[in-house]
């Protein structure tokens, strides 16, 4: 944490904005990830995910 | 912070989709590879088959009249070109082993993204707790409407069943968020509703039941795969919760 401290309530709101805009983005590139794997229509990552999805109770095929 | 999640997520999610791959190998795929034999065989007393292709996946209509459909592992392109997949066995560990991984950071990325989000204190244990309500959102909830699928069972539209299963994770996500962090009666009540919902709506059903996979090995596959998601989930769930605590502790 590199934040310089004005005053303890707004370090606190603003170390707060930093970590929801980060946790916003890991839960946008999780989606992402498990979309890719799971679900896109593709029939190569189908092919080579194919297990996993099943395994995983995706819905396949 | 997004390094430090990004290296909790990455590092959870390489730990469980190792191991995880280690017990599929043993548990899931088996059923898998039995079930293909059947799937391929097409001796169903009544597959019509009557090749078509949808994203490169055949299809064997079951009746021409119904929308019950078999979905094949052999997939050719519209051009009738073969499309790529894993040549052979060795191939194919290695596709669903780095799948897996992938699929692993996904869910700890989403997982320690929630970490934060509720500002809890976590550490491996509480991490199971987070990794078991995991477990809840993303297999038992979608499993009750779409049970896992052994290759061979008869299902409804695929992008049907898709929308269902993201919808219901959604909604149950949601629904178990706010009855945990809520405080009052009604949004408990609203959590509930939200998680009983897609279930009253109902999952995308094929009309027809009676894929080429024997029942017995269905069975076996569905109980499989979700008590191998229950391990993934506990793995993943401790993993992050001790690797977010120590990447606290060292920050202080």
């Amino acid at each position: 944490m590199n934040l310089s401290i004005n005053s303890a309530s707004s370090v606190v709101s603003q170390s707060r904005t930093n970590a929801v805009m980060a946790a916003a983005v890991a839960m946008m590139f999780g989606i992402f990830m498990v979309y890719g794997v799971g679900f896109a229509q593709s029939a190569s990552l189908h092919n080579a995910a194919h297990d996993t999805r099943h395994s995983y109770a995706f819905p396949c095929h | 912070m997004l390094k430090r999640i990004m290296s909790t997520a990455i590092i959870a999610g390489l730990v469980a989709g190792i191991l995880v791959s280690v017990v599929h190998e043993f548990t899931t795929t088996p059923i898998i590879l039995y079930a293909e034999e059947y799937e391929n065989s097409g001796e169903n007393h009544h597959t019509l088959l009557q090749d078509a292709t949808q994203g490169g996946v055949k299809k064997a209509n079951v009746h021409s009249d119904t929308q019950g459909q078999i979905y094949l592992a052999d997939t050719d392109s519209e051009d009738g070109q073969e499309e790529w997949g894993p040549n052979n066995r060795l191939e194919r560990t290695f596709f669903t082993s780095l799948a897996n991984i992938l699929t692993g950071v996904g869910f700890a990325a989403i997982l320690v993204a929630c970490f934060t989000f509720s500002g809890e204190k976590l550490s491996g244990r509480r991490g199971v707790i987070w990794g078991l309500a995991g477990f809840a959102v993303f297999t038992l909830a979608p499993s009750l409407g779409l049970p896992p699928e052994v290759p061979g069972s008869m299902a409804a539209d695929l992008s049907l069943r898709q929308t269902w299963w993201i919808a219901t994770s959604v909604a149950t996500g949601v629904g178990l968020w706010v009855m945990i962090f809520g405080s009052k009666t009604p949004i408990y009540l609203l959590g509930l509703l939200l998680i009983i919902l897609p279930h009253v709506i109902g999952a995308p059903q094929p009309t027809e039941i009676g894929g080429n996979a024997p029942p017995e090995l269905a069975g076996q596959f569905v109980a499989a795969s979700i008590v191998v998601s229950a391990i993934f989930w506990v793995i993943l769930g401790w993993t992050s919760g001790a690797l977010w605590k120590h990447s606290g502790d060292v920050a202080k």
